[in-house]
């Protein structure tokens, strides 16, 4: 009886996409000059703030971000998932192959979420 | 219930103990034939040199499943192309069968035009009637709507329905909305509840065939393939001299038998998917483009009443 494997050729390209939380957002500046540029040169790295969805599961399972995060999930698998909040706070429509999903969370607090059409993916965001 | 087909090491596919089950690709067919609640089980290939005339009876019927209608990724980028090899295998069968039962997943994202192609191809199927339950893909944004409308009218609540057929009682479930997170289907309690009224005056030498897209028994929980309550419908089907189980949803053909219940899986018209636990997930298989038809296929039915006797015969395509 032949076993045959899956090529998934997915598992070898982790996307990771990073999209930059509230670009808009910088200190207000100093009184002076002193110190006003300083602001460019600390630019941070853009925070992890994606999801990626390969394999029937979320990766990262949990998320950590600060209050005001964008988050995106993006489908890698061949197959339609979605993203849904237990509480029914954020809801995704399928996603198919390459979609992806945004939400902003602005309020602090541990938001868990699964796949409604795979119910045995689930995940969680934790907003600081 | 709790048990489960890790692996089949037995070359001829069964694997007889306190309950049997076998396990086999498509390609190779298995041909079961159920008589007073035992199973006797053979590759296709040795029925084929024996006398077919036995599976004459007074009912056949075909089930069909998984077909996945916009799906165009490498494992089958034409999956109407084998839709409709499908239906010309349906259509060669000696005995037209009575009618045909699609177990969901009729299209990939639920898209009008999805359902029409699947429609317009099912047109050409020699038999009188078609009868559908959804599976998780025909129901994505809109809890099902638009399939009920288009293939479920008639039915009870959220698509559930029964009918009779030569003395047989048939009985199409849904178990594919309002699933819970970490869980696995679900049929719910209003479905349970008019199933076991829907039972209740049926005498028990009545031969009841369920269908439903997710299996009704535990295939592999880890990766989704059970319904959580199962076990509950079952249990109202425990009087009954014979009981056969008619799943989608794996895309590979899959039997056991519990008592006076005999499970059966049928494959995929779109695209084959891995054995329990031998991949990452259960996503669409990716084989060689020569192979990909002998992990298609079709499910032949026939049902000879008086005795009770279910033969089920896997085709590939």
């Amino acid at each position: 009886m032949p076993r045959w494997k899956t090529t998934k050729n997915s598992a070898a390209n982790v996307f990771r996409i990073a999209i930059l939380a509230t670009a808009a957002f910088s200190p207000p500046p100093a009184s002076g000059a002193l110190g006003r540029r300083s602001v460019a040169t600390a630019e941070e790295k853009p925070k992890t703030n994606a999801v990626t969805i390969d394999n029937f599961s979320f990766a990262p399972m949990q998320l950590e971000i600060p209050a005001g995060t964008q988050v995106t999930w993006i489908n890698k698998d061949d197959v339609p998932h979605t993203v849904v909040s237990l509480d029914h706070k954020f809801k995704s429509r399928a996603l198919d192959t390459d979609e992806s999903f945004s939400f902003t969370f602005q309020t602090p607090g541990t938001y868990e979420y699964f796949c409604s059409v795979h119910p045995k993916m689930t995940g969680k965001i934790i907003v600081k | 219930m709790s048990d489960y087909i890790k692996e089949n090491l037995d070359p001829d596919g069964v694997d007889r103990r306190g309950f049997l089950k076998c396990m086999a690709w498509a390609g190779t067919g298995t041909f079961c034939l159920l008589q007073g609640g035992v199973l006797k089980s053979f590759a296709l290939t040795d029925v084929l040199q024996k006398n077919v005339g036995n599976l004459k009876g007074d009912l056949s019927f075909v089930q069909i499943s998984d077909s996945h209608i916009g799906f165009n990724k490498p494992a089958n980028p034409d999956v109407t192309a084998t839709l409709r090899e499908a239906i010309a295998k349906v259509n060669a069968l000696p005995t037209p069968p009575s009618f045909a039962l699609h177990t969901g997943d009729l299209t990939h994202l639920s898209k009008p035009e999805e359902f029409d192609t699947l429609a317009e191809s099912l047109k050409s199927l020699k038999t009188d009637k078609i009868f559908y339950v959804p599976g998780e893909h025909d129901v994505l944004n809109d809890n099902g709507q638009t399939f009920h409308e288009r293939f479920g009218q008639g039915t009870q609540g959220d698509g559930w329905y029964s009918f009779d057929q030569k003395g047989a009682h048939f009985i199409g479930l849904v178990n594919v909305l309002n699933l819970k997170a970490g869980g696995l289907g679900t049929l719910g309690n209003t479905q349970l509840e008019w199933l076991e009224k829907d039972v209740a005056n049926l005498k028990s030498s009545t031969p009841i065939v369920l269908f439903a897209h997710i299996p009704l028994w535990s295939v592999y929980p880890q990766w989704g393939w059970g319904t959580d309550d199962s076990e509950q419908a079952l249990s109202y089907l425990k009087r009954f001299g014979s009981v056969t189980v008619l799943n989608g949803h794996i895309h590979q053909t899959m039997q056991k038998i519990e008592g006076n219940i005999t499970f059966h899986t049928a494959c995929s018209t779109a695209f084959p998917q891995p054995q329990p636990g031998q991949a990452d997930s259960p996503g669409p298989m990716k084989v060689p483009a020569e192979k990909l038809r002998a992990l298609l296929g079709i499910t032949d039915v026939n049902f000879v009443r008086g005795k009770h006797t279910l033969a089920i015969v896997d085709s590939s395509l």
